[in-house]
């Protein structure tokens, strides 16, 4: 059987439907999510097995995983990020097209984890904009796709000028990070 | 080979200078000189039989005024399954001891991780740059006096990560 998302809010009449626009591109994002993967340790071990059948990621639109960063949506993040490591990330998330987010998974990704030392970065926020955080060492696949939901959540309710405002370019300039035009 | 006319080998070429023991694992351990590292591998290699360089790491100790920091080197015969370390001890001042790039290809890596992290001078080494930390980091992270945190860590007193 397949399921279809719900239609957004919205006035319908015989033969028609009516919505605003930013609810019809947010479902198409929310629902169309490619994933980059960047996994360095033990979390991606369980993003494997969310990908596999018994989780399947797919169900949620993620089918496509890429490893181009040009023409995914979505930078998973999980595990350790050694600080010689975090210009690559950083490089990652530069290449990637907006619109854009990134779900920090695990303990390490989020805040260094049980390492806190001289080597490893003390969290990828210190590098990147982090829409959401998983807990957990590691978190359970289950744990993952609620975060991955959490990202449709925003995908789909997420302003079309968003990206264009100046608190954006403020909070990407605070990053380091310069905005595509 | 056992360890006994191994030991009166090493001490015959070195005159005996090199203090041997040997540990809790029938392991031979020989403290030499940094000038005597040479001509000491180059026998064990290329008359005992020694061909396989394991490891070479360093050691830090700040309370052993004069010697504080000591390269060891594993080295291992494959045909009589035997193996031997040898300890040179260096002062934090002169901290140089010859490279054994020229008798062993795979000493490059391991010079280089222990420069990396001891700041142990390979005097003569091809290529003595870091190879595991980020090439602008300052100093040598695992001398003992640097603290193992991560001092620009700024969440320690966050209650909600608990710590």
């Amino acid at each position: 059987m397949v399921n279809i998302v719900e239609s957004p809010e919205g006035v319908e009449g015989q033969g028609f439907f009516a919505t605003s626009l930013d609810k019809v591109i947010g479902l198409a994002r929310a629902n169309s999510i490619w994933p980059l993967p960047f996994a360095t340790s033990c979390c991606g071990i369980e993003f494997m097995a969310t990908m596999g059948a018994n989780y399947d990621l797919a169900r949620f639109g993620s089918e496509r995983l890429a490893f181009t960063p040009r023409q995914t949506d979505l930078l998973m993040v999980m595990g350790t990020i050694s600080k010689k490591m975090a210009p690559v990330l950083k490089q990652v998330y530069d290449q990637m097209a907006e619109p854009k987010w990134v779900l920090s998974v695990g303990a390490c990704a989020c805040s260094g984890g049980i390492f806190d030392t001289y080597s490893v970065l003390q969290g990828i926020d210190k590098v990147i904009p982090v829409d959401v955080y998983v807990p957990g060492c590691p978190p359970r696949p289950e744990q993952i796709i609620e975060g991955l939901m959490k990202i449709q959540e925003l995908a789909k309710n997420e302003s079309l000028r968003r990206r264009d405002t100046d608190e954006y370019a403020k909070m990407l300039e605070s990053y380091n990070i310069e905005q595509a035009k | 080979m056992n360890n006994e006319i191994l030991m009166a080998s090493i001490l015959e070429q070195t005159n005996n200078t090199a203090v041997c023991s040997v540990d809790q694992y029938d392991m031979l351990n020989v403290n030499i000189q940094a000038n005597q590292l040479i001509d000491l591998v180059e026998s064990l290699k290329n008359k005992q039989g020694f061909i396989y360089l394991t490891d070479i790491c360093a050691a830090h100790y700040p309370e052993r005024v004069g010697s504080e920091f000591e390269v060891i080197y594993h080295l291992h015969n494959l045909v009589e399954n035997q193996r031997v370390r040898l300890k040179v001890g260096l002062s934090e001042s002169e901290i140089n001891v010859p490279t054994l790039t020229g008798l062993f290809a795979g000493a490059n890596w391991m010079e280089r991780e222990t420069f990396d992290f001891y700041g142990v001078n390979f005097v003569g080494h091809p290529d003595l740059r870091r190879i595991l930390n980020m090439d602008d980091m300052d100093y040598h992270p695992l001398r003992k006096q640097y603290a193992l945190e991560d001092e620009t860590r700024t969440d320690k007193n966050d209650t909600f990560f608990g710590r």
